[in-house]
């Protein structure tokens, strides 16, 4: 499988998926007026990845910004996620937010209430 | 025409504005919109978090013009996109967000069917709500995921306030104004 390295925009985050280490990151801001066409490759990678995961699979989610046509593609991954963690039980996902920023905290507790998935929640603190 | 315009537009221009803008809407006009606001902000608004809640509602209400646009035929404005109109603006201790798009009439009672659910709902209806929209909703053609509204109302804490106003037999012009308070 490859790896996967999408460079960062002002309205896309930057993404890098290693199928050998199982380390996913999504960095940055996330408002594209199309998100579902930014998210497919994401997606598909963690489809075909999940037929053969790394023993372990840490995805680093520190998102700036996201608009809410995103939040329904991040619920996807982290569905692939869900999918993964069946396969091979070790899938954590840590979600950053910075601190004071109660709405990101509150947006990563929305995921963890509905993904069978455990969820580290990690503030950065300048 | 344009009378028909100035007049909703006058109404919506409130306290001291920030930025106006009345035109077509397409993803470079949300961009240099986004990108002029964003500095302006980090100079005037040095408290994080509310300049942070305060963008996030302006991407939703900049996109929620994006996606959901009519146009009247008679429109005399040249848009190879949507059009619509946009106001940000300092009221007392708060920030104010007002914007405005054509509407068909038909669709008209759907939406605000949905505001008023929104400004019914407390915080925590407001979560499970969104909760639930976010879970089983599918998103519609233009990409929209059903959500922008409900997460401006969760966001800023206040009641989404909105007019209709007459345009034609056919169209509506609707003007959704938000405060998120400093």
């Amino acid at each position: 499988m490859e790896l996967i390295n999408i460079e960062g925009t002002p309205k896309t985050p930057t993404v890098t998926m290693n199928p050998t280490t199982g380390v996913v990151e999504i960095k940055g801001r996330s408002i594209p007026e199309n998100s579902i066409e930014f998210y497919k490759p994401v997606v598909d990678w963690l489809d075909e990845y999940s037929s053969n995961p790394a023993p372990k699979t840490v995805v680093n989610v520190q998102l700036e910004y996201f608009n809410t046509s995103s939040s329904k593609c991040i619920l996807d991954v982290f569905k692939k996620l869900e999918q993964i963690k069946q396969v091979s039980a070790d899938v954590v996902i840590n979600w950053y937010y910075e601190e004071d920023d109660e709405d990101m905290l509150e947006a990563g507790e929305d995921y963890e209430s509905i993904i069978k998935v455990p969820f580290k929640m990690i503030e950065i603190v300048d | 025409m344009s009378l028909f315009l100035n007049e909703c537009y006058t109404q919506m221009n409130q306290g001291e504005v920030i930025v106006a803008y009345k035109g077509c809407i397409n993803a470079d006009i949300i961009s240099n919109t986004l990108n002029l606001i964003e500095s302006k902000l980090d100079e005037s608004v040095p408290n994080t978090p509310i300049r942070k809640k305060l963008y996030n509602v302006l991407v939703e209400s900049l996109q929620n013009l994006f996606h959901h646009v009519d146009i009247p035929p008679d429109l005399d404005i040249e848009c190879d996109s949507n059009f619509g109109v946009f106001i940000l603006s300092k009221v007392d201790n708060s920030f104010r967000i007002a914007t405005g798009n054509f509407i068909k009439n038909s669709k008209a009672p759907i939406l605000k069917e949905k505001i008023d659910k929104i400004n019914s709902l407390s915080k925590e209806e407001l979560k499970d709500f969104y909760k639930f929209v976010l879970n089983n909703q599918t998103f519609s053609e233009k990409g929209g995921g059903g959500l922008g509204l409900i997460d401006i109302a969760r966001k800023t804490g206040n009641k989404l306030d909105y007019t209709f106003y007459d345009y034609s037999p056919e169209y509506s012009f609707f003007n959704m104004n938000v405060l998120i308070n400093e």
